[in-house]
């Protein structure tokens, strides 16, 4: 066996899987190590990469459904939806820019379930997670669900796998729902609020029935990293509607109308939209900062409190998407800008996670909030259900499982 | 019959202890024992299944049923927790042995935030509750089960309910934000909250729709939709099942996804025909309702090009509703199915598989097919954009053959659902009536990877017992 293991197809994946659980072997398991500095680091002997169990399998325009193997660059899977008009629909991030890494496989994707803007209206990775195959710590092939929308056969372990970081079984196929992708979008700008005031329009947009996509607030510093966005100069807030063009024209139209208050918003064409809403979705602003990046997750009208804490705390840069629930913070990578950041997500009763640091730093501090013990003791135990010997990505979620 | 494994001896014959310890626990009438008041808890929306309880217990609060169940963990007494007791796959089905915890006097709605669209609600509370309170400011809970009016949000998390609306608005499961739940030793967890990305382990994900093997549900955070601008339907109807379903593809691939797409087969718009008198084409054999949402204008557009769409497949009738009354007249018949088929036969099992839906026409006349060899008469609804299928197979409950006849064409169709590449069960869940129906669908080392997690949220297998799984294991 070499330190680098690439498995050609599921069956040679769960031998190699079954042999390091006979050996007891902890596998750093990856696709394309894109996300690598992100949580904890993880100590292993060996790499296991799923990136060699790539391609589509199956791709039903008609019945909105995709299959590819969990190695397939998610590039691919997007390219291949887009051609028929189509797209995935909880528009993932792309941390490349950000952590520094490659190009993302669509198994690190779900993995992680990292979800883009989209998530505030038509819900996160998971949610449209249909189907998985993957290897379990023992070496077992398993699935769940399927190549049907609608499917409430047995546990959903889809949902329990995506965004259980490798730590639970290796990802080898995927199915996931895909929707028509819009004709048109068109982003609302409101200039110059305040977090409050913009978080309040944002709330105004999202609670409207105009069906709005995205909402994100950038203060000047961060506004002025987009060139989309730099131009208007100042604090913007950003309201996006997607669907037909008609549709489009009318709601951004009623929209403008109910925000008056707010401001006279400017209007982003579908080109100056699709930029601005890439670089929300990647993080972009903050990936020039030096130092670590966290999400912090909280009920959509706490984020101003987060950021203004956080702002108290150190030299902070941020911005806001999902209407104020994810609060993207930038700061010193140390223990105690990292505390202020976790007290501050605790205080609004919400969740953090520390996105980039230094490793020293992610093998320090927790990377994602720690249980309460009658959780914690189920977590070790569902881990142990799948991977008994904890040789899966040892460490990567919380010290010791 | 499914065969239901014995009680437990022991605790049989510690009843009057066990229902003395939980009456310590709980106000007085929160407890119920007697013979008499114990009858409406035997069965569920799977009524050819009975089984009174060994008590029942109706807990006002979480603090309450935390205290069950800690008791019942100590004195090893089996759990089954129940909300309406709505459930068609036999989901809140008792055994001798097991106390009911029934969760229908936690119907209180604790808070209600419009600014960051979340409601959290007792688990007790029903489907439509949720919309009822919140629909005076425009806002509502998407998933509409058609039991919404008596289910409750604690069995729609149970079951991951779904519901007519699914193609746009999705299940349960993506519709929640948070939960508060009682484990079986008794603990007290908070899953999620109001914000909406997860901690650690997606629980959320799991608990939904885990069928109560897992914990007790008692409070729930769910996110609530402003409404649109408004909604219309159509109706399109054709010559045969292949076409109808050439059509929802077309409709789909033109890049329009309707709020939803209901297609129903002859014998269906014939039995729904005779009972809402709706204006049903009773010439076709497959009629589609799709509906739209968005401005007067926007629906006028939506309908317009689904229209074009339509015509293409000659249907022998289209008819666009052109105010909200028509479209209640399109949507009348679709929503009393149930009750339609009850009329023609008095007793009927509503199966529930879901299929690729380039399969429909097939799996249809296959179903036809089963239908003659059986001698029973079956009549199709079939949530179009999603796949997910609801025969409903007449039978006469008062023969016993019957009835056992009409769970084997069940059990046929669920088979033949995975063989085309779907699954057993889209929206009711496993329950006990396709418990042992579950190998078909999963292998061995699937199953035992499930019961491996079910034993890390409930090591003595207490809860919601002798459902799900295939019995052996569970047995012991």
């Amino acid at each position: 066996m070499t330190d680098r293991l690439e498995p050609a197809d599921e069956a040679a994946l769960a031998r190699l899987v079954g042999e390091a659980h006979a050996e007891g072997t902890p596998l750093l398991v990856c696709g394309n190590a894109s996300k690598l500095g992100m949580l904890r680091p993880v100590q292993a002997a060996r790499t296991l990469s799923a990136r060699a169990l790539s391609g589509i399998g199956l791709y039903s325009p008609a019945e909105l459904i995709l299959a590819a193997g969990a190695g397939t660059p998610l590039a691919e899977v997007a390219a291949a939806v887009a051609a028929k008009g189509q797209h995935i629909i909880a528009e993932p991030p792309d941390f490349s820019a950000l952590l520094g890494g490659g190009a993302q496989t669509l198994g690190g994707a779900v993995a992680a379930n990292l979800s883009g803007p989209r998530r505030v209206a038509w819900g996160a990775m998971r949610d449209h997670v249909m189907g998985v195959r993957a290897v379990n710590g023992i070496g077992e092939t398993i699935h769940s669900g399927g190549r049907v929308l609608k499917n409430v056969t047995g546990l959903d372990l889809c949902k329990l796998l995506a965004g259980s970081h490798g730590t639970l079984a290796v990802l080898s196929e995927i199915t996931l729902k895909v929707l028509p992708a819009p004709e048109r979008r068109a982003t609302l700008v409101l200039r110059g609020l305040a977090p409050e005031r913009a978080v309040a329009a944002l709330a105004a947009a999202l609670g409207s029935p105009y069906a709005v996509s995205g909402a994100a607030h950038l203060p000047a510093a961060q506004a002025a990293r987009v060139p989309a966005l730099a131009w208007l100069g100042g604090a913007v807030t950003l309201a996006r509607i997607e669907d037909f063009a008609s549709s489009v024209a009318y709601r951004s139209g009623r929209l403008r109308a109910d925000l008056a208050a707010f401001g006279a918003a400017e209007m982003l064409d579908d080109a100056a939209s699709q930029v601005a809403w890439a670089a929300v979705r990647d993080a972009l602003p903050l990936a020039a900062e030096a130092g670590a990046v966290w999400r912090v997750s909280v009920r959509p009208s706490a984020g101003p409190a987060v950021a203004r804490a956080v702002a108290e705390a150190f030299d902070a840069a941020w911005f806001f998407d999902w209407g104020g629930g994810l609060v993207w913070v930038a700061g010193p990578a140390t223990e105690a800008a990292h505390d202020a950041v976790c007290a501050a997500a605790r205080a609004a009763g919400g969740t953090w996670m520390l996105l980039r640091a230094p490793e020293a730093l992610r093998a320090a501090v927790a990377v994602i909030p720690p249980e309460a013990p009658a959780l914690a003791a189920i977590t070790r135990r569902v881990k142990a259900a799948f991977d008994p010997k904890g040789i899966l990505n040892p460490g990567r979620m919380f010290a010791g499982i | 019959m499914i065969a239901q494994p014995a009680p437990k001896r022991d605790v049989l014959a510690r009843r009057d202890s066990i229902v003395a310890g939980l009456r310590a626990l709980l106000p007085e009438t929160g407890v119920i024992a007697e013979a008499l008041r114990l009858k409406p808890y035997e069965t569920d929306g799977l009524s050819a299944y009975r089984q009174v309880p060994l008590a029942v217990v109706l807990p006002e609060t979480t603090e309450q049923v935390a205290a069950v169940m800690a008791f019942c963990h100590r004195e090893g007494v089996r759990v089954v927790p129940r909300g309406a007791g709505t459930s068609l796959s036999g989901g809140a089905l008792p055994m001798e042995d097991s106390v009911v915890v029934g969760l229908m006097r936690m119907n209180r709605i604790l808070d209600i935030d419009y600014a960051d669209r979340c409601a959290v609600v007792q688990a007790g509370v029903t489907n439509i509750g949720i919309t009822q309170a919140v629909q005076g400011r425009g806002f509502f809970y998407a998933p509409d089960p058609s039991s919404q009016l008596a289910c409750m949000i604690g069995g729609n998390v149970n079951m991951n309910s779904g519901g007519a609306h699914c193609l746009r608005y999705g299940v349960t499961a993506n519709n929640l934000l948070g939960l508060k739940v009682v484990t079986v030793e008794g603990e007290v967890l908070e899953i999620g909250g109001a914000h909406m990305d997860a901690a650690g382990y997606d629980w959320l994900g799991l608990l939904t729709g885990s069928e109560g093997q897992l914990v007790v549900v008692t409070e729930v955070t769910v996110r609530i939709l402003r409404g649109p601008e408004g909604a219309r339907a159509m109706l399109a109807a054709f010559d045969s099942n292949e076409i109808a379903g050439a059509c929802v593809d077309s409709i789909i691939a033109s890049g329009i996804i309707p709020v939803a797409l209901e297609f129903m087969d002859r014998p269906a718009i014939h039995a729904c025909e005779a009972f809402a008198h709706a204006g049903y084409p009773l010439d076709a054999e497959a009629m589609l309702i799709i509906e739209v949402e968005g401005s007067v204008a926007e629906q006028d557009d939506l309908l317009e090009k689904i229209s074009q769409i339509c015509r293409k497949f000659d249907p022998i009738s289209l008819k666009i509703s052109q105010s909200a009354e028509e479209s209640l007249a399109i949507w009348k018949g679709r929503k009393g199915a149930f009750g339609a088929v009850g009329r023609i036969s008095p007793d009927y099992l509503c199966m529930d598989g879901t299929i690729p839906t380039s399969r429909l026409p097939e799996v249809l006349r296959r179903i036809g097919e089963m239908s003659m060899s059986y001698n029973l008469q079956v009549a199709n609804i079939f949530h179009a954009g999603d796949g997910n299928l609801h025969p409903l197979i007449m039978f006469d409950a008062n023969d016993p053959a019957s009835f056992e006849k009409a769970e084997h064409f069940g059990a046929d169709i669920l088979r033949l659902c995975v063989e085309v590449g779907g699954c057993l069960t889209g929206e009711h869940g496993v329950g006990v009536e396709k418990r042992d129906l579950m190998g078909v669908q999963f292998s061995e080392t699937e199953l035992e990877q499930m019961r491996r997690v079910k034993s890390a949220f409930d090591p003595g297998w207490l809860l919601n017992p002798s459902k799900v799984f295939p019995l052996k294991a569970d047995a012991a």
